[in-house]
């Protein structure tokens, strides 16, 4: 498929370890995991349930401490053994990385725009260009009709494509999804692939994506399978 | 946008309910703090109505208003001829019953010399009493009204003036009647075997007898040394203003004030709880929306500010209804409900201290919930 032929990965991980308590409650949620996710590519972590998928999502996105390992972002060294190699995650996060959530976490009291508004305001944009921005992206993501909605009046899969237009906010070009679709009938599970292939594509941004969903497989370059912490 | 709001905004309803809660929760405390001034400043209100430095009493005691006093009432003159003095009055004080409108009016009965001090300090509607007899000043509380007749002891009195916050320390109303009047009365009163004593001016007793004789002074004379000159009278005692003031605050309505006081404090202490768990249940339902703002790349500030903002609006807005509510209702209450500026700003600041210590916990919670729960289901 597309993709892996660019040079530079998004995401490089080097012997990842992460483990929960110590002695007879240590638990090892990821061993030694190394992998590498270049531009265009959207990628699949498998596996069942309690095997680190979402421990992976979570160190890379910045949100939990490894125990062991490095790892490069868009080319920048941010954790090296096991130390983070920038004060401010927050920034890091607000720069490269977007989220989207198995449930949409849209936040309830605000509507469609200002929840994609608002990921721009925090990062400095002044509140109109923030929603300007936010209802281009809404419309590109073919909910710019719901713009004005509150999030409770959204279908699930309005407010799934509102969220993903909330994680593409700020230009991330690594995008981390947990169960994007888990939500989502078929048909619409498919529509949000579609969108995350477009993105891929048009914003040369990686899409790390943790599903169980058999449906969607084959839409993605590429599968990592995790078994009790490691990469099979 | 300020997020604070927005969520405010969208809860609208629940918002205001709880402020509402709050802000009679509030008008409770406030009403206690006004009843507690009340107390004091009606304590104080009879023995400042003459508006004069020196009290002089029956010997030993600490009269008129804490314990009993009777001295003759030619001790005015003697106490008059003293060199700092500028002006003396011979007072009585009396609580009397009579029959008002087919109930029971309970008086506070002030009798004075009408050109010598202890008169009413102020007439808010009619005149002064003029005639020496059978004239009164009554105030507002009493419910009389001008040119009313009411009957004391075997005379009929008509109401010539009003004057207002005139109550003794049980809040019972205050009149005004000449002296003689009020002798008059007293010996009326009198139980009968005590009259036919007076009647004949035997065993020392006397018509002309009053409870103190009060007196004002130059003013560059000091209270203490005139009270000292007069001690050495047999028979009497002298009490400053000061010292006066004092005893009224202190002993006759020490239990009262304490016994209110506590209650306050109490009501304050369960305000400051109540505050507290909501501004941190309000700060706990919102957990998993300040995870996701933390994901999103909100900074603690943004989430401290969101948390603080509506505590303190919260607060605010619940003690702007709760003075709302008690500024219109103190009227209503049947003693002096006194909210001074700097009560109620002090209870402001408490409030919003509150606030801000009970917002300080929903932070602590705030910032320590880690952003992955957003991720998770
Ligand atoms: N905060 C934590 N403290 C202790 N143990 C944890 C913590 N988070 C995860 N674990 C453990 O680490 C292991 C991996 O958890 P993880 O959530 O990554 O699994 P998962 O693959 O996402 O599972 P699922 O498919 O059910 O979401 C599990 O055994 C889990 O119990
Ligand atoms: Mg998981």
């Amino acid at each position: 498929m597309t993709g892996s032929d660019s040079a530079i990965p998004l995401v490089r991980l080097n012997g990842i370890s992460k483990h929960f308590g110590e002695g007879e409650t240590r638990v090892d949620a990821l061993r030694e995991v190394s992998l590498e996710v270049f531009p265009r590519q959207v990628v699949a972590l498998l596996g069942p349930s309690g095997s680190g998928k979402t421990t992976l999502l979570n160190v890379i996105g910045c949100i939990l401490d490894p125990s062991a390992g490095s790892m490069e972002l868009d080319g920048e060294l941010v954790l090296h053994d096991a130390r983070w190699q920038r004060g401010d995650l927050r920034r890091l996060r607000l720069d490269k990385i977007g989220f989207i959530f198995q449930y949409h976490n849209l936040l309830p009291f605000l509507d469609a725009t200002d929840n994609v508004a608002v990921v721009l305001q925090l990062a400095g944009v002044d509140i109109a260009a923030a929603r300007k921005r936010a209802v281009e992206l809404l419309d590109y993501l073919e909910v710019g009709h719901r713009k004005s909605a509150m999030p409770s009046k959204l279908s699930g899969g309005e407010a799934q494509r509102v969220a993903i237009a909330r994680a593409l906010a700020n230009s991330p070009r690594i995008i981390l999804a947990d169960e994007p679709t888990a939500a989502l009938d078929s048909r619409r599970a498919g529509i949000v692939m579609d969108l995350l292939r477009k993105l891929a594509v048009e914003r040369d941004a990686a899409i790390i994506a943790v599903t169980h969903d058999e449906k969607i497989f084959d839409r993605f370059d590429r599968i990592f399978r995790l078994r009790d912490g490691r990469l099979e | 946008m300020n997020l604070a709001y927005r969520d405010i905004r969208h809860n609208l309803g629940r918002f205001l309910l709880t402020c509402m809660g709050l802000g009679l929760l509030l008008s409770v405390v406030l009403a206690m703090i006004g009843i507690y001034r009340g107390l004091v400043v009606d304590a104080l209100t009879i023995a400042r109505a003459p508006a004069v430095d020196l009290w002089v009493v029956e010997a030993n005691t600490r009269g008129p208003f804490a314990e009993a006093s009777r001295i003759p009432g030619d001790i005015r003159e003697a106490v008059a001829r003293i060199a700092d003095v500028t002006a003396a009055g011979s007072i009585t004080y009396q609580t009397v019953e009579t029959e008002y409108q087919g109930g029971k009016l309970r008086l506070y009965v002030i009798g004075y010399e009408l050109t010598r001090p202890g008169g009413p300090p102020e007439i808010v509607e009619g005149r002064d009493i003029a005639r020496s007899h059978y004239e009164m000043v009554a105030d507002r509380s009493t419910g009389l009204t001008l040119g009313e007749r009411v009957q004391l002891g075997r005379n009929t009195f008509t109401v010539v003036g009003l004057t207002r916050h005139q109550v003794n320390s049980g809040g019972d109303p205050a009149i005004y009647i000449t002296l003689p009047d009020a002798q008059k009365l007293q010996f009326d009163l009198a139980p009968p075997a005590a009259r036919v004593q007076l009647a004949r001016g035997s065993g020392g007793a006397s018509l002309d007898t009053v409870n103190a004789v009060v007196a004002r002074l130059h003013p560059n004379a000091s209270p203490d040394a005139t009270a000292e000159t007069i001690q050495r009278w047999k028979h009497l005692a002298a009490i400053t203003q000061e010292a006066q003031e004092v005893i009224l605050s202190r002993s006759l309505v020490d239990r009262a004030r304490r016994q209110i006081g506590l209650f306050t404090s109490l009501l304050l202490a369960v305000s400051a709880v109540i505050i507290a768990l909501i501004i941190f249940t309000m700060t706990m339902e919102k957990l998993k929306q300040i995870a996701t703002l933390k994901l999103i790349g909100a900074s603690d500030r943004t989430i401290v500010g969101m948390i603080v903002q509506q505590a303190l609006a919260l607060g605010l807005i619940g003690f702007a209804i709760g003075a709302a509510i008690i500024v219109n209702i103190k009227d209503y209450f049947p003693r002096r409900v006194i909210l001074e500026p700097d009560n109620v700003a002090v209870l402001g600041l408490i409030v919003i201290a509150v606030c801000l210590l009970a917002s300080g916990l929903g932070v602590r919670a705030a910032l320590r919930v880690d952003p992955a729960t957003a991720l998770g289901g």
